[in-house]
């Protein structure tokens, strides 16, 4: 497979009275054809990279490779062959939808007719109305069908669906998926684990300018040692501290977590631990007052490397 | 597609963002005009026949007054002694006449209105009484075109519209366009950049040209104006000032992110030369001191311009140091605001 984008020790620092250092040192491979995200909290500066890889950011220090170009020798060959959506671009009120979509075409000197983009992201009934008319989700689609027009080989999406309703969210990843299976890579920055999971074939969990782990959905799954979360609280009073190397020490359990009321285990086989907490419990002489268990998520994976929910922000 | 076809679609989404939006249409098609028709309704020429005398209640009064009424251009009313000295005072009539033997002339020798009333009234007494004029002679009335206050409105009224649309119209619409985004997404596409600010200038210029077309047709049909130059020299001067202003428009946007801010620049720039540029009156009424910057103002030479020409029939070469004055402003903001221009 060849390499899409190919970035190393990415740094960008803006300047002020406090300067902001957005990312420090970060690394990225994204092979062509796969659906790549950029999973992370917010101010993790997934933005602040994806600009720089789009060409509207200049990148402090770092090595940066899109298509095997570089932007500052290959600047207009690179606009031609990717396709961009921003966070919140908002497109002229009084333009139809098709009237927009002619505009962005007529910049590219080959692409795919206004008519097809729109077409793809399924807003065809909209076609000849005003941008003011449309809902936040045909809006972002809108926004799709701008970066679509001129038939990219890459294409970036930040948030995609950031503030959409669960339908309209659904409607998006529907229009990505069928994006990657026509073959194009994608590179989207999402905060919502869900997405990243469902979307993407490899994933990059960015916090404070770094990438702290990367690989696939299952494979970032797997390294928490554990397909499952066990998650529960005993009834009355216990040391948490000396609980917890207890925990840690049970039968499959592969790490253990305090949470506010509780613990979280991760596990590799529920029916080994799980009569393993009861007995727990049963020799302690209290009993759960609550129990549940789930298969492991990205979300997971975030709390285990950095001691925090995604959306603690 | 060709590399027009940007430039195409971008002129396209200027023309149709303005002639879209009503409240734009309004300002700078409805406005002008409105101010136009208000201002020539309040500084019309008052006609000549309107002086008002009063002549005292008194033995004769009566008399004196219908001779008085028969004469063309007075409006005669008897008033008691106390009321009609107060409506001298007030400035209500002109002059007072004061019936007997001998007139009484009563009148305030600094208002022309009173001087030409007592001499128009003199003669009028003094003939009814059996005055013979010496002298034949014959009166040919003229108006010299041009004289009026409308006349001298319409060219101001046109050099500020083709200002504020400037601004307007690109000041403020780049940095709208930049406070959502779209200006960002703009520059992540290949579009040629140049194509861009060109297609915002190129519908500027169109809609000044629809804008000089209206205002020179309302003053024609509406107030009577006669033009006494080329009209397609009057044509040529507003797109010099609308490009002109374009580049104090896009300097002003150059680095602006926010709206609010953008609008105090332009007020910043426009304010100072409604007032002293000859919009609303002569910018001859400044001291002698300020003249040379009065004048060096691009809406100053442009306003003057466009009266000399429309006015008193001057040619373009006439006007060439007034011209000089509109490239030198329009070059120099837009040189510089190519330099300070961001895309995000």
């Amino acid at each position: 497979m060849t390499s899409a984008i190919h970035v190393r020790d990415l740094r960008k620092t803006y300047p002020g009275r406090t300067p902001v250092e957005a990312v420090r040192g970060l690394d990225l491979d994204v092979e062509s054809g796969s659906c790549f995200g950029l999973l992370g909290p917010n101010g993790a500066g997934k933005t602040t990279t994806i600009e720089i890889l789009e060409g509207l950011l200049d990148p402090t220090s770092g090595d940066v490779e899109v298509l095997g170009m570089r932007w500052d020798r290959d600047a207009t060959q690179l606009r031609e062959r990717i396709g961009v959506t921003l966070q919140e671009t908002k497109f002229t009120d009084k333009l139809s939808v098709l009237e927009t979509l002619q505009m962005f075409r007529a910049f590219f000197p080959r692409g795919v007719a206004a008519q097809e983009a729109i077409e793809l992201v399924g807003l065809g009934e909209k076609s000849t109305s005003y941008v003011v008319t449309l809902s936040g989700g045909q809006r972002q689609r809108l926004a799709v069908a701008c970066a679509l027009v001129g038939e990219p080989d890459l294409l970036f999406l930040d948030e995609p669906t950031s503030g959409l309703d669960p339908q309209s969210r659904r409607q998006l990843w529907d229009v990505v998926r069928s994006l990657r299976s026509r073959g194009k890579t994608i590179l989207l920055t999402t905060h919502y684990m869900d997405e990243a999971e469902k979307l993407c074939d490899q994933i990059a969990i960015v916090d404070h300018g770094r990438v702290i782990a990367a690989g696939s959905p299952a494979e970032l799954i797997r390294s928490l040692g554990g397909d499952h979360v066990v998650e529960f609280a005993f009834g009355g009073e216990i040391e948490a501290a000396a609980e917890l190397e207890a925990l840690k020490a049970l039968p499959s359990v592969r790490s253990a977590r305090g949470e506010a009321d509780g613990f979280q285990l991760t596990v590799a086989e529920p029916h080994i631990a799980l009569p393993a907490i009861l007995e727990r419990s049963k020799s302690r002489g209290t009993t759960l007052s609550r129990l549940s268990t789930r298969h492991a998520s990205l979300e997971d994976v975030f709390v285990a490397l950095t001691g925090r929910h995604l959306r603690d922000e | 597609m060709s590399e027009s076809s940007g430039f195409v679609e971008l002129y396209k989404l200027r023309v149709r963002e303005f002639v879209r939006e009503p409240a734009i249409l309004f300002w700078v098609f409805g406005f002008p005009i409105l101010l136009a028709v208000g201002l020539g309704i309040a500084f019309r020429e008052k006609p000549v026949d309107s002086i008002s005398i009063a002549v005292i209640d008194a033995a004769g009064s009566d008399e004196l007054a219908t001779s008085l009424s028969a004469v063309p251009g007075f409006r005669v009313r008897e008033l008691d002694h106390a009321e009609a000295l107060l409506a001298l005072r007030l400035g209500k009539v002109a002059l007072v006449v004061h019936p007997g033997a001998e007139l009484e002339y009563r009148f305030d020798e600094t208002n022309p209105e009173g001087v030409l009333a007592r001499s128009r009234v003199d003669d009028a007494l003094q003939r009814a009484a059996g005055r013979m004029d010496p002298r034949a002679f014959r009166e040919t009335l003229v108006t010299e075109p041009g004289s009026r206050y409308v006349d001298f409105l319409i060219p101001g009224l046109l050099g500020m519209n083709i200002l504020s649309g400037s601004m307007y119209g690109i000041g403020f619409a780049l940095v709208e366009m930049r406070s959502r985004k779209l200006l960002k997404r703009l520059a992540a596409t290949p579009m040629k950049r140049s194509h861009f600010l060109l297609a915002t200038i190129a519908s500027r210029m169109t809609i000044v040209v629809v804008e000089v077309v209206l205002m020179l047709t309302f003053g024609w049909l509406a107030f009577d104006m006669v033009f006494q130059g080329s009209l397609i020299t009057a044509m040529g001067l507003c797109i010099l000032g609308a490009a002109s202003f374009a580049g104090l428009g896009l300097l002003a946007a150059a680095r602006t992110r926010k709206i609010e801010v953008v609008s105090g620049l332009i007020n910043v720039v426009m304010l100072p030369m409604f007032v002293v540029s000859g919009v609303f009156f002569s910018s001859e009424r400044f001291p002698d001191a300020i003249q040379p910057l009065v004048r060096a103002m691009p809406l100053t030479a442009l306003n003057d311009a466009l009266r000399a020409v429309l006015l008193e029939g001057a040619d373009l070469t006439s006007q060439l140091g007034r011209i000089g004055i509109l490239v030198a402003w329009g070059a120099i903001s837009f040189v510089v605001a190519l330099r300070l221009f961001r895309w995000n």
